[in-house]
């Protein structure tokens, strides 16, 4: 009878390390849990990340596919991620002030070597646009907005109109010719809103005696504007939206979107 | 060349443009069977990059299409274009599927899978995707930086960002108040009203065509053909005073564009009934604000009781109500645009004294 003898197989180097590396405190007060190859581990991995956590444990086989979900949504979260880190890094340099805005463009442009962050923020805000829309379409055609995702449908309609806002009012931000003529021809329709712009229908009927209630310095376009035109007042409003206001409520509502697409029952599928 | 190049300026005119569009989506939705094959499909992207590529010898054309603003609805163009064709074919699939007795293909997927590696992993590379995408976009293009901005030098066209220019070009045939507020809150409020009046049970969680017929013709008109289409006749095809310019056109800015509009009230006053106008501007406007009120009051319920019976009993009065005031809103601007094209109609109801010009 042949003995039969079990070898331990040889590890090399990198696994030596890897083995250790593991064991050592820090790495296991960062980690809760082994690799993720057993189901157990693959369950704790998702549950001890709070990241990861925004996730289920499992998912529909359907829903993982490209086919279905073309990661548009993922797609905009992720270049909303990324225009908050660019968008960061540019505030370090511009100042929102009709003396140094245009400058300050400038001279990301001309001083800054290799820089690309202007680039990739307006570049990313373009694309952010139409992953938004093409979600929406998807959504759309495989009725995922039917009950009981209906609340989420809505949500996400006002987190379009967000984005579209965010890359409105940061247009502007450059200061350049390209910048207010654009904010001009879209802020100019809100003087024409019914009542609240001064040239929309019905705003003259709004007056006490023969005082105008509703005039160019005190209507819808003002206060979108700060002012009457597209000027330093204009400069700070939009700057102040798209930095913080903006960001801020977008942010809100994709918490509670991706929540609720888990509490809704995951990724939609046929019942 | 020159005459090709002749044939797509013609093409490219709002009217043609716009009923091409519509022709498009009809054709698509009615042999959706042959669309549905990827001959169709990668052939006409195909299609899209030669002509893409051809335009780009011409100097006009490649002006226009490589403003770097302009550069991502190229890119939209494509994509949208695939996306549509790929609902529509994944929609064909299933309703194949369907018609054989097996389910949706998302019914046969049903089991769960694991999060990890599934689909954290296809997250991971698709976000290392799109980083290298947009990294590399960036490297090889600037981000535009004009004069600085100077309130006294209008330049012309002055135009909105480009995903705001569907709605400018709608102030061709609405004023502002209806192109740049009314009409984008009714869109807003109708996207949101979509789940609630849509009652069909159907279709939900999976690729269908036949299931959602109306639903989706009606979604892909909105989207494709009033949103996204008019978002490129605005950025390539509208050039000083929002003049129509062929995209292998020289933006000439003293391009004359005869301004024969007419307003409802002068057919009726002064060229029906041959009299001047009357001096009250309710009266003088009384056919134009009878056929508005017509238009959103009194069709709705004769459609309710003829065309759109089924409709009515389907939803009830609430949603079906709700739902027909929405879709005529959605309708106008396409009715408008061929009274503008057909009887140069202005204006239906033209009270300027109040800015109430619909
Ligand atoms: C700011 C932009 C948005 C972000 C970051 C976002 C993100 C996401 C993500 C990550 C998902 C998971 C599934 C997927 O990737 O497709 C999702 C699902 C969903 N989204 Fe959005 N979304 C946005 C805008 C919208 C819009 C504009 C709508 C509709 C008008 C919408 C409606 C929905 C619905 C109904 C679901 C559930 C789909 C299903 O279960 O199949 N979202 N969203």
């Amino acid at each position: 009878m042949a003995d039969t003898k079990t070898v331990a197989p040889k590890e090399g180097p990198a696994t030596q390390f890897w083995n250790w590396l593991t064991e050592t405190q820090v790495w296991t007060s960062v980690f809760r849990h082994d690799r993720p190859d057993t189901d157990r581990n693959r369950v704790l991995v998702m549950l001890s990340n709070v990241f990861l956590h925004l996730h289920p444990v499992r998912i529909r086989k359907s829903g993982v596919k490209l086919r279905y979900t073309w990661c548009m949504g993922g797609l905009s979260f992720f270049l909303f991620l990324s225009l908050t880190l660019t968008g960061l890094l540019l505030m370090f340099y511009y100042r929102p002030t009709l003396e140094y805005a245009y400058t300050d463009i400038v001279g990301l442009r001309e001083h800054v070597p290799l820089g690309i962050m202007r680039e990739m923020h307006r570049w990313g805000a373009h694309a952010m646009v139409i992953t938004v829309w093409l979600h929406m379409f998807r959504v759309f055609m495989t009725g995922s907005y039917k009950p009981p995702r209906e609340f989420n449908w809505s949500i996400g309609v006002i987190m379009l109109v967000l984005t579209l806002l965010l890359s409105f009012t940061g247009y502007l931000l450059p200061w350049d010719q390209l910048a207010i003529w654009a904010i001009t021809v879209g802020s100019n329709m809100a003087r024409a809103t019914p009542f609240l712009g001064y040239e929309g229908p019905g705003a003259q009927l709004l007056r006490l005696g023969d005082v105008p209630l509703i005039h160019a310095a005190d209507d819808a376009r003002f206060a979108l504007l700060g002012g009457t035109f597209v000027g330093e007042g204009a400069l700070l409003r939009f700057y102040v939206l798209h930095c913080v206001g903006l960001p801020l409520g977008i942010a809100v509502l994709m918490a509670v979107h991706f929540w609720r697409v888990r509490k809704d029952g995951g990724i939609s599928g046929p019942m | 060349m020159g005459f090709i190049k002749g044939a797509f300026n013609q093409i490219a005119d709002p009217r043609l443009f716009f009923l091409l569009a519509v022709g498009a989506l009809l054709l698509a939705v009615w042999k959706r069977e042959a669309v549905a094959s990827n001959a169709v499909g990668y052939g006409m992207l195909a299609l899209l990059g030669v002509f893409f590529v051809f335009g780009t010898f011409d100097a006009n054309f490649r002006l226009i299409v490589t403003k770097p603003d302009n550069v991502p609805i190229v890119g939209l163009i494509f994509l949208l274009l695939f996306f549509v064709w790929y609902s529509i074919r994944e929609g064909v699939l299933n309703d194949r599927r369907i018609a054989a007795g097996n389910g949706p293909i998302e019914k046969a997927e049903s089991d769960r899978v694991w999060v990890w590696p599934d689909l954290v992993y296809t997250e991971l590379i698709s976000l290392i995707l799109c980083s290298v995408v947009l990294i590399v976009w960036s490297i090889l293009l600037k981000a535009p930086l004009e004069q600085p901005a100077n309130p006294a030098n209008t330049p012309n066209p002055s135009k909105a960002p480009w995903y705001f220019l569907g709605l400018q070009e709608m102030l061709v045939y609405f004023d502002p108040w209806l192109a740049g507020v009314v009409l984008p809150g009714l869109i807003i409020v109708g996207l949101i009203c979509i789940p609630y009046v849509d009652k069909n049970p159907k279709g939900n969680g999976y690729y269908t065509f036949t299931e959602r017929k109306a639903e989706i013709t009606i979604f892909l008109f909105g989207f494709a053909v009033l949103w996204a289409s008019l978002i490129v006749l605005g950025t390539f095809l509208r050039g000083p005073n929002w003049n129509f310019f062929g995209p292998f056109e020289y933006w000439d800015i003293h391009k004359l564009a005869a301004l024969t509009n007419v307003n409802l009230s002068e057919y009726v006053w002064v060229r029906g009934l041959r009299t001047s106008y009357p001096s009250l501007y309710l009266v003088r406007e009384l056919p134009g604000i009878i056929l508005v009120l017509f238009y959103v009051m009194a069709l709705p319920v004769i459609l309710a009781k003829s065309l759109f019976k089924g409709y009515f009993e389907k939803l009830g009065a609430p949603r079906y109500y709700v739902t027909a005031f929405l879709f005529l809103m959605m309708l106008s601007l396409p009715l408008k645009m061929l009274a503008r094209w057909i009887f140069n109609l202005k204006y239906i109801v033209a009270i300027p004294e109040i800015f109430f010009n619909i």
